[in-house]
């Protein structure tokens, strides 16, 4: 039925509807993904996790399995609104939305979390980064939609985090995002790392974080990982804010988002 | 388009309606179900007018379809009272004159009592959070979280 042309998957509609409302989106008939068994709730999986692509926001930060082994993919999603939003909104339609500012989706990349796509031909695995592709429009092909996001089972002394600057504190657009996933050696020294940015360009953009391996995230490693994450930023200016301040800021929120993610890879 | 036929359980009865596709759940409840407590500030999810139940989770009804209703528990500010006895939050509401003009009242009382259900005991922050959803033009919100402390504390018999 996805197949037809004009059809739209629904998950919490907390996108769909608005644009329906708007007439930015204008579908001639809407699925309701979650009705299909499989597409709300969490589970143990090789290890690690695997998400109903529908499952709402809240149940993710009811979960004290999901929480522990990745608090900053949770962070992500639960930064997604109100309450209200909270109820209904999925990681599903925050990647598909495919708004370069989406809160779940650096630190989904981050943890390598790959996306179940289902369609016509059959199902495949992508990863997280590959589904959108610029504002508002994703790889996925006709018929295709995303069933359930797999997190790879989460070595010990691991952890991540996910900061975002808005002008308040609740209930806004980022300015920046950033996501950031840290594999430490039980000692405190950093054997892998992560980085993603949101809002900083028309998708989530990498950061070259090689600079922090080998390190405990020294003055040094942390001045490389800030030129690092400027280099790769190519922000719009808008009232929230201007190329040279969202650039910067994303330095800032790197740096940071790095050293929690530290702080709690040591207390796993 | 031929119409969806829906039944849902809403404030612990059955309830049966017919709805377009593309009807919000608000606008079932308000036009087609006569329960005109929800309230409809901007149809977009940023103010909580439009608040209920559904399932246990508190959402936006601006932003559900009705036909996603079907075999689901719903609970509308119409279902908070028993009979002529006001709800313990909507007391504390009145009495701390929590509410002005009222538009945002119905959401504000409904997010809250979501709140209180998973929360008995919650913290001033973690109302404040919990409610920031749900805007008010009037009473700048202090009054608000007076009366849905101090409800809470009743309710659990302090
Ligand atoms: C008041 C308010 C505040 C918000 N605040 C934030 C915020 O702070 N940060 C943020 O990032 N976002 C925010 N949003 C946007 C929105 O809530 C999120 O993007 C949310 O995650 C969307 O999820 P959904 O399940 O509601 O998606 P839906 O609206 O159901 O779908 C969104 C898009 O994805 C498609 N889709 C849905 N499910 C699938 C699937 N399984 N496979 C393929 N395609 C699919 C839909 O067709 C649609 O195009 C806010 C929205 C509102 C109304
Ligand atoms: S009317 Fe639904 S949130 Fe404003
Ligand atoms: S009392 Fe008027 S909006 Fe809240």
């Amino acid at each position: 039925m996805l197949g037809a042309t004009g059809a739209r998957p629904l998950s919490g509609g907390t996108d769909l509807i608005v644009q329906l409302k708007s007439g930015r989106n204008r579908p001639n008939a809407i699925v309701d993904l979650k009705k299909i068994p499989g597409m709300i709730g969490i589970e143990a999986y090789k290890g690690g996790f695997k998400i109903g692509a529908s499952t709402a926001g809240a149940q993710l930060g009811e979960n004290a399995a999901l929480v522990k082994a990745y608090p900053g993919v949770v962070e992500g999603a639960e930064l997604i609104g109100s309450t209200q939003v909270q109820g209904r909104a999925s990681l599903a339609g925050n990647l598909c939305n495919a708004s370069p500012a989406a809160d779940s989706v650096p630190c989904l990349a981050a943890a390598g979390a790959i996306a179940v796509v289902v369609g016509p031909d059959g199902e495949r695995e992508v990863l997280v980064e590959k589904i959108p592709v610029s504002p508002g429009k994703t790889s996925l092909k006709a018929g295709e939609f995303i069933k359930a996001f797999i997190l790879p089972e989460r070595p010990a002394h691991a952890s991540d985090a996910y900061l975002r600057f808005i002008p308040r504190t609740e209930m806004d657009i980022a300015v920046v995002g950033a996501g950031v996933n840290i594999v430490t050696d039980g000692a405190g020294t950093i054997t892998a790392a992560t980085v993603w940015l949101g809002a900083v360009a028309p998708t989530i953009v990498q950061v070259d974080a090689s600079c922090l391996v080998g390190t405990k995230l020294d003055d040094a490693a942390l001045a490389k990982l800030d030129a690092a994450a400027q280099a790769v930023c190519k922000p719009i200016d808008d009232k929230r804010g201007t190329i040279e301040y969202r650039t910067k800021v994303a330095g800032v929120l790197a740096r940071r988002a790095a050293a929690i993610a530290l702080k709690r890879a040591g207390e796993r | 388009m031929a119409k969806i036929h829906v039944t849902a359980t809403i404030n612990g009865e059955e309830a049966e309606f017919l709805c377009e596709p593309q009807q919000t759940m608000l606008d079932v409840l308000r036009d087609e179900l006569s329960l005109t407590g929800s309230k409809e500030g901007c149809g977009s999810g940023d103010c909580g007018a439009c608040s209920i139940i559904v399932d246990g989770r508190l959402v936006c009804s601006c932003l559900m379809f009705g036909a996603e209703a079907a075999g689901t528990d719903i609970m509308t500010i119409e279902g908070m009272a028993q009979g002529e006895k006001l709800h313990p939050l909507q007391q504390k509401f009145l009495e701390h004159a929590a509410l002005q003009c009222g538009f945002c009242t119905p959401g504000v009382l409904v997010a809250s009592k979501a709140l209180l259900d998973r929360h008995p005991n919650p913290t001033e922050e973690q109302a404040r959070y919990w409610l920031a959803g749900n805007l008010c033009r009037c009473t700048g919100y202090d009054k608000i979280i007076e009366a849905l402390m101090d409800a809470a504390a009743e309710m659990r018999g302090e």
